[in-house]
């Protein structure tokens, strides 16, 4: 029983730190320029395909470094020639654009590198047995993996607390019009922020990749949860998106581990009372459990548990 | 792009009229070529593509030649029988599909009603690998025919085999959570049961369908356990994640997949390393195949990169051109009645039969498992230099498991 709450602790933070890395920049894309950014989870896609394609070149660390920054420069680039031209004719055509946008990257990723998993390894120097605790391993890659989460979570906290730049997307969090009447180049802190957000995803692809499968289905299968992390943690809040994050990790992990139905909680009448429902262990709808918080929070706390405005 | 060309070609095959559609023996190939399956669905279509060249380089079936109609069914119900209408429409007699059991049960059912409807012009389905029982049970249909191994057929074979493994004492079931994995978890249940009821489950789990992302927290639980061995019928992404995680967790166990061999399921289980450890049960085996099979099968894979996935596509065609020249008719009917309770050579080695009670092909079945390449053995699997060892082989007497099929004959 030890065995198992220790690992899925392990487990949930670590899949809330992956999923982190991927919220943070897509709640700050969402609150500076209000676009939902649907395409968000595919840059985490390319950066396991960049940082694949790197890795059989050259090898895993040039991809660890460079991957992220080829994602960023991508994700600007995205904005400064699509999304920016599509500005100008509202929120719900930039709500399409990454819908769309969506679709194509994932047929590209097809088309260059195949429907099959591709053969994205984990580099040999990090490619052995971190610890063994009651006869279970845990690789040192999983280390790695939560080592390089926190580095990017302090580096994006001092970043926006304690530099010029972090204080200008502050404000713009809040204040996006007076940020611009103040005679801030607004377009070039979107293109930035989109940058960066797309580049972090980026980085979480490169070392999901090896981890995980790297598979054009990657990006659609993280991409919904993206949302109830940001909207539960609170719209602009990095702080929320974290807890958010390692929440919603830990509750899908611990959901998995427990054989509990809602008959064995409230008694045999529930059986046939709810039926199916009753019967099913909480492990089977353990997917389903974030999705459940997400409405509920919207119906009771609809600005999230660390929100500061509504909208 | 493929889609255009093929609605062109069915407009031109309309237009040109029946001059055309006597021409060639058409046989319309109704699996996903887009989306998810694609990837799988168009090794199947290379596949009947090189089985059509190859009856039409002996002479085609009657004299004229075999034309595959590649139709994209989406993976959906709905779809494959707007693509069966449209194979119709085109003059295909004879339709093959495979992915998807739930697909296979729409087409089964169209194809009976149609030929209901339309006496002298009926269709026959060959079904190449949906795998739910209840086509050749309850639902099943004198127009259907199946080659693949049945899910129950599947499971008589790998618990006939854990029959002889004293060693197996604790069996983990993890599937996925829709009709075909609830059906198979019903099947091992029994089946262990009843072959070795000293065998304890210690897990019987059931997943969502192709959303999990780390499969972590389900390796953990199955470690908790205890198991010495995990009874799976994950397919695709749900196969290559979850044997990620056990490879992560240092997981002794051993796994008795359907689809570990499926496509990307050999590269995933490289990258475990997990050697000799994973097992799936299939009706055929390029390295133990007899010479014959061998020679085809180094054809294939130098024409196309990729090992030969369907071995029973190839009983399928087969038997239809043999049915053909017996029936000495193209007619769908006579050739089903040739097909019912014929004996065939089986491609890699040893004889089948079609059972006329359910149509359901009957062959030897084989448990392999996944490893290095062994001193002698000529294939290795995507190129990663590992490959299939036969572990044990199940005759087919001894998978003929029972049917409630009640067939209605034309």
């Amino acid at each position: 029983m030890l065995e198992l709450i220790t690992f899925s602790t392990l487990n949930g933070v670590l899949y809330g730190m992956l999923l982190f890395m991927m919220a943070s920049g897509l709640t700050l894309i969402f609150s500076m320029m209000g676009v939902l950014n649907f395409a968000h989870a595919s840059f985490y896609m390319i950066g396991a395909y960049f940082g694949f394609e790197i890795a059989r070149r050259i090898g895993f660390w040039p991809g660890f470094f460079v991957a992220p920054l080829l994602v960023g420069v991508v994700g600007g680039l995205i904005e400064r020639y699509g999304l920016r031209q599509v500005h100008r004719f509202g929120h719900v055509a930039e709500l399409l654009f990454t819908f769309g946008l969506a679709f194509v990257i994932e047929e590209l990723v097809n088309m260059i590198w195949g429907r099959l998993p591709v053969d994205y390894r984990v580099p040999p120097s990090l490619d052995f047995v971190a610890f063994r605790l009651f006869d279970t391993t845990y690789p040192a890659y999983r280390i790695f993996m939560l080592a390089t989460a926190v580095a990017m979570f302090v580096f994006l906290l001092i970043v926006l607390k304690r530099t010029r730049v972090g204080l200008i997307i502050q404000a713009a969090l809040t204040h996006p019009n007076m940020v611009a009447m103040l005679g801030h180049n607004v377009p070039r802190v979107f293109m930035m922020v989109f940058g960066v957000g797309a580049g972090l995803a980026g980085l979480a692809g490169v070392i999901a990749g090896p981890a995980l499968v790297t598979q054009p289905s990657m990006a659609a299968l993280l991409g919904p949860i993206l949302f109830v992390v940001i909207v539960v943690g609170g719209l602009g809040s990095l702080g929320g998106a974290f807890v958010a994050s390692l929440l919603i990790g830990l509750i899908q992990t611990f959901a998995v581990a427990i054989n509990v139905s809602l008959a064995d909680a409230i008694g045999p009448s529930a059986a046939s009372l709810l039926g199916e429902l009753g019967r099913a262990p909480l492990a089977q709808i353990a997917p389903v459990l974030p999705y459940l918080l997400l409405v509920l929070v919207l119906i009771f706390r609809p600005r999230g548990l660390f929100g500061t405005r509504e909208s | 792009m493929r889609k255009f060309a093929v609605t062109v070609a069915v407009a031109m095959g309309l237009t040109c009229g029946t001059a055309a559609a006597q021409e060639t023996v058409k046989l319309g190939y109704i699996d996903p070529l887009s989306g998810g399956g694609a990837s799988i669905g168009e090794i199947g279509l290379k596949t009947f593509q090189y089985l059509a060249d190859q009856i039409n380089a002996q002479g085609g079936l009657l004299g004229k030649k075999v034309e595959i109609l590649p139709l994209d069914n989406k993976t959906n119900p709905q779809e494959a029988v707007v693509q069966a209408q449209k194979a119709i429409d085109a003059g295909a007699r004879y339709i093959t599909q495979g992915n998807g059991s739930s697909v296979a049960a729409a087409l089964s059912d169209f194809v009976t009603k149609y030929n209901d409807r339309n006496p002298g012009k009926e269709v026959l389905y060959f079904n190449y690998a949906a795998v739910d029982d209840a086509l050749t049970n309850d639902k099943c249909s004198f127009w259907h025919f199946r080659w693949d191994a049945s899910s129950s057929i599947k499971m008589a074979a790998m618990t006939n085999y854990l029959k002889g493994q004293p060693s197996v004492k604790k069996v983990y079931l993890i599937n996925q959570d829709y009709s075909f994995g609830q059906g198979l978890r019903k099947l091992a249940l029994e089946m262990l049961k009843a072959k070795r009821p000293d065998i304890e489950i210690v897990g019987d789990e059931l997943h969502p369908l192709l959303k999990i992302t780390d499969f972590s927290p389900y390796v953990a639980k199955i470690k908790a356990s205890g198991a010495d061995s995990v009874i799976t019928g994950n397919w695709g992404q749900d196969m290559a994640l979850l044997l990620k995680a056990a490879a992560d967790a240092g997981m002794q166990a051993n796994w008795y997949t359907y689809y570990a061999g499926g496509a990307g399921g050999p590269t995933a289980i490289k990258q475990t390393g997990l050697a000799d450890k994973i097992y799936d049960v299939v009706e055929g085996d390029p390295n133990t195949a007899i010479e014959a099979a061998q020679t085809t099968e180094t054809e294939f894979r130098k024409k196309y990169g990729i090992g030969i996935w369907y071995p029973r596509a190839f009983n399928e065609m087969r038997m239809f051109a043999r049915a053909v020249k017996e029936a000495n008719s193209l007619d769908p009917k006579a050739v089903a009645l040739k097909l019912e309770g014929m004996t065939a050579d089986v491609f890699d080695g040893g004889k089948g039969t079609m059972r006329k009670d359910d149509h359901q092909f009957f062959q030897d079945m084989y448990i392999r498992s996944f490893g290095p390449l062994k001193p002698g053995q000529k294939f290795d699997e995507e190129g990663t230099g590992w490959g299939w060892t036969v572990k044990g082989k199940i005759a087919a007497g001894d998978t003929n498991v029972p049917t409630t099929c009640k067939m209605e004959r034309p």
